[in-house]
């Protein structure tokens, strides 16, 4: 064992965990690890704009490859910048270890420059933080949080390093076996559980498959028994925002994504159902509506990791705490040794066609080629022009995001990068700053508002010097629409702060930053629009102009359950009680 | 519009951790952060090498709020193990409070009797003053209290409850 810095021991722990990119942006408290990335052979340094676009950037690394993503940032500014998309990926579980610069440990506490309670701002957005007082400890914390960051139930680490602990010289060790003595999640299922889930399944007559984010966490072959447990049950398939693309949407088990903006067809097969399996999801509010009515006549299995989802908000039949994948191979496994054949289930598929039939997702708009682009015209397009090639999608967050989940549609999961649960703008375009340094070959794509990508424009600088291939397409519609539907539904249209004032000319903000920029006005531009920006090499901007005061339907109002669901404008009655508007 | 609460139960947990910084932090700031009920907290270090710390917290809430407050605080990383004491059968429960009571007379003489009564004991005294020390449950404390705001009482100290589960299985 050789003395090192304690810097060089924060790289070479990097290098033994197999880290290639690490997103950041240096800093006074940092300086000594930066000197020891300088010009380093084998990890990548990504330097971001904003700290808070870097752990975006890692968010979609992590998302689109299944592996931690790493951000390096420096103390006080540097820390609670990055304290939003810290909290995104604990909100969406995404694995991601973070590294900030502290003052020396001679300082802390004394309000020195550039000095934040790092771990006590971040202990709870965070699934586990460290505060390194040795460089001895380096080692096995850096392991042990890559560990933690990355087993059980995926989320983000923080591990904050004195200044002085990164100078001064130490050991450097790994430990050989991460046997953590407080942290061992259970991944494996119980097999009675197990066994109990398989007899409910066999005796559904009207099952549906409730899927989440766990199942693209657990990896694709999580994603391939998934399919093949609804080829053998012949169930239909509902998904979370958080879970599209581990179910193929071209399957026909497959009903679209469920909850405020899912389908007529997967909320009305919920509320029906007689049981529904809950798999790596957790039945957030965007997805249960008014909960006293949801879905009040079935049995529920919940599959999930984190035991304290179970049970969390919705009270289940059935808990089966585990990974998974792990969970739906043993279901498999089991169904298959017990010899059990798929139910017959027409008349539950009959319903459903049924509640197919009101073609919920269809829009009015006109056809003519000088006509307005209705966004979610713009999505299909934008879908059909990309088919074959297994385009990575990102979004911001508001209506495009919701046209993009309704419109866009996936076969394999890894390729829908969007923030769910803390419903983050300026989400968007980091993230497909990240997707596209981990795959520099593949088309990535961020849709967005004019309104989200506001949040986090600078990054266009970052993608200027790595000279990335980013296809950024805004929905613009002059609004953060989101915001104008529900002042629209719930306070009479009175628009509050909600009109997306002195907007920059988009194309000759492209222009500034060496990107080409287009703008797209009428639907007969749209088809020719999109082709030039996928022709086109390196960063390309796209300004299309939608309808401004179209909204995003079907739509579950506030404290509304699954079967009131509103389909089109025409079907918005009345006003909002106080109950209803107190909901968020 | 009014804001609906529901009535809950009051439960015992012990909660075994590392004896880590931080980690009082990180458990009551999930009760703050979750908007659940801390009637008492209590820590110490109960190792021989001070590796672990056990808190015994009382809280309060319904069946479904206690079910998740405890997957809520296993599921941190410093938490070694949880347990709902109420649920292992019977437990022991004890509180220490210290009890100033100043005054002169017939109320002196009062205090005195009463703290007998109470098994209390004196552990400071001057001519016009006691100090009393109390074990038992949180009842008895809280009804020994109530009697001394009779007696001249001016200042209380409390420990808030340890408990232990009764009989020979550790938890």
């Amino acid at each position: 064992m050789t003395e090192m810095s304690g810097a060089d021991m924060v790289v070479q722990a990097l290098v033994d965990l197999g880290v290639d990119t690490v997103f950041g942006y240096p800093g006074g408290a940092v300086l000594p690890i930066y000197d020891a990335l300088f010009k380093h052979p084998t990890i990548k340094h990504i330097l971001v704009r904003h700290e808070q676009a870097a752990t975006h950037a890692a968010e979609g690394y992590a998302r689109s490859t299944g592996k931690p993503g790493v951000v390096l940032v420096t103390s006080g500014p540097g820390a609670t910048n990055a304290v939003t998309g810290i909290t995104d990926a604990l909100l969406d579980s995404i694995p991601m270890v973070v590294l900030t610069g502290q003052v020396p440990t001679t300082l802390i506490g004394t309000d020195a420059f550039q000095e934040c309670d790092t771990v006590g701002i971040t202990r709870h957005c965070t699934k586990h933080n460290y505060l390194v007082m040795d460089p001895d400890r380096l080692g096995p914390i850096l392991h042990e949080a890559f560990y933690i960051a990355t087993h059980g139930r995926p989320g983000p680490v923080v591990i904050d390093i004195p200044k002085n602990v990164q100078v001064a010289t130490g050991t450097y060790s790994i430990p050989n076996r991460i046997d953590h003595k407080s942290y061992r999640p259970q991944v494996d299922p119980d097999a009675d559980a197990i066994t109990a889930a398989i007899a409910m399944i066999a005796a559904s007559e009207r099952p549906i498959f409730y899927t989440g984010g766990g199942v693209i966490n657990a990896g694709p072959d999580a994603s391939a028994a998934l399919r093949q447990l609804v080829a053998l049950t012949g169930a239909p398939v509902t998904s979370t925002l958080m879970g599209l693309g581990a179910f193929p949407a071209d399957d026909d088990k497959w009903l679209g994504m469920l909850g405020m903006h899912g389908t007529y067809e997967a909320n009305m097969a919920m509320n029906r159902a007689d049981l529904i399996i809950a798999v790596g999801a957790r039945f957030d509010d965007r997805v249960t509506g008014r909960l006293d009515a949801f879905s009040p006549n079935s049995k529920k299995i919940h599959i999930d990791i984190d035991r304290s989802s179970i049970n969390k908000i919705v009270p289940v039949d059935l808990a089966v705490v585990g990974d998974a994948g792990r969970a739906l191979d043993a279901i498999i496994a089991g169904w298959q040794d017990a010899g059990h054949k798929a139910r017959d289930l027409g008349e539950w598929w009959r319903r459903i066609d049924g509640w197919r039939a009101t073609r919920c997702l269809d829009f009015p708009e006109k056809k003519e080629d000088a006509a307005e682009i209705m966004p979610q015209r713009a999505v299909k397009a934008l879908f059909d022009a990309t088919r074959g090639m297994d385009p990575i999608i990102t979004t911001e967050v508001g209506q495009h995001q919701m046209w993009a989940a309704q419109h866009f549609h996936f076969d394999s999961p890894n390729r829908w990068l969007t923030s769910g649960g803390l419903g983050t703008m300026g989400y968007g375009f980091p993230a497909a700053v990240g997707a596209q340094i981990a795959h520099p070959d593949r088309l990535v794509i961020c849709i967005a508002g004019e309104a989200s990508l506001q949040m986090n424009i600078q990054e266009m600088g970052t993608v200027a010097q790595y000279r990335l291939p980013v296809k950024i397409f805004i929905l613009n519609n002059q609004w953060m629409g989101m915001v104008r539907q529900w002042q629209e539904l719930t306070y009479e249209s009175r628009y509050s702060n909600s009109y997306s004032d002195s907007l920059p000319d988009f194309v000759k903000l492209a222009d500034a930053y060496g990107w080409t920029g287009l703008r797209i006005d009428t639907l007969g531009e749209l088809a020719d629009g999109i082709q030039t920006m996928l022709g086109t090499p390196g960063p390309v901007i796209v300004d299309c102009r939608v309808a401004q005061l179209a909204n995003c339907f079907p739509m579950i109002p506030s404290g509304a359950a699954h079967t009131d669901m509103i389909l089109q404008p025409n079907d918005i009655v009345g006003t909002m009680d106080d109950e209803a508007k107190a909901l968020v | 519009m009014k804001i609906h609460t529901e009535a809950g139960e009051r439960h015992v947990l012990a909660v075994t951790v590392d004896n880590e910084a931080g980690i009082l932090a990180k458990i009551t700031g999930l009760f703050s952060a979750r908007g659940y009920n801390i009637e008492s907290l209590t820590v110490a270090d109960i190792s021989a090498d001070h590796a672990l710390s056990r808190i015994t917290i009382v809280t309060s809430g319904p069946p479904a709020v206690i079910d998740q407050i405890i997957a809520q605080l296993d599921r941190l990383v410093p938490v070694h193990s949880v347990t709902d004491l109420a649920d292992g059968g019977a437990h022991v429960e004890r509180e220490i409070a210290l009890v100033k009571v100043a005054g002169s007379g017939d109320k002196r003489i009062e205090a005195l009797r009463m703290a007998d009564v109470f098994r209390a004991k004196v552990v400071d005294t001057t001519l016009s003053s006691f100090i009393f020390e109390i074990t038992g449950t949180s009842d008895k404390v809280d009804r020994f209290i109530a009697l001394m705001r009779e007696c001249g009482l001016v200042e209380v100290g409390r420990t808030g409850v340890v408990a232990i589960a009764r009989g020979s299985e550790a938890v």
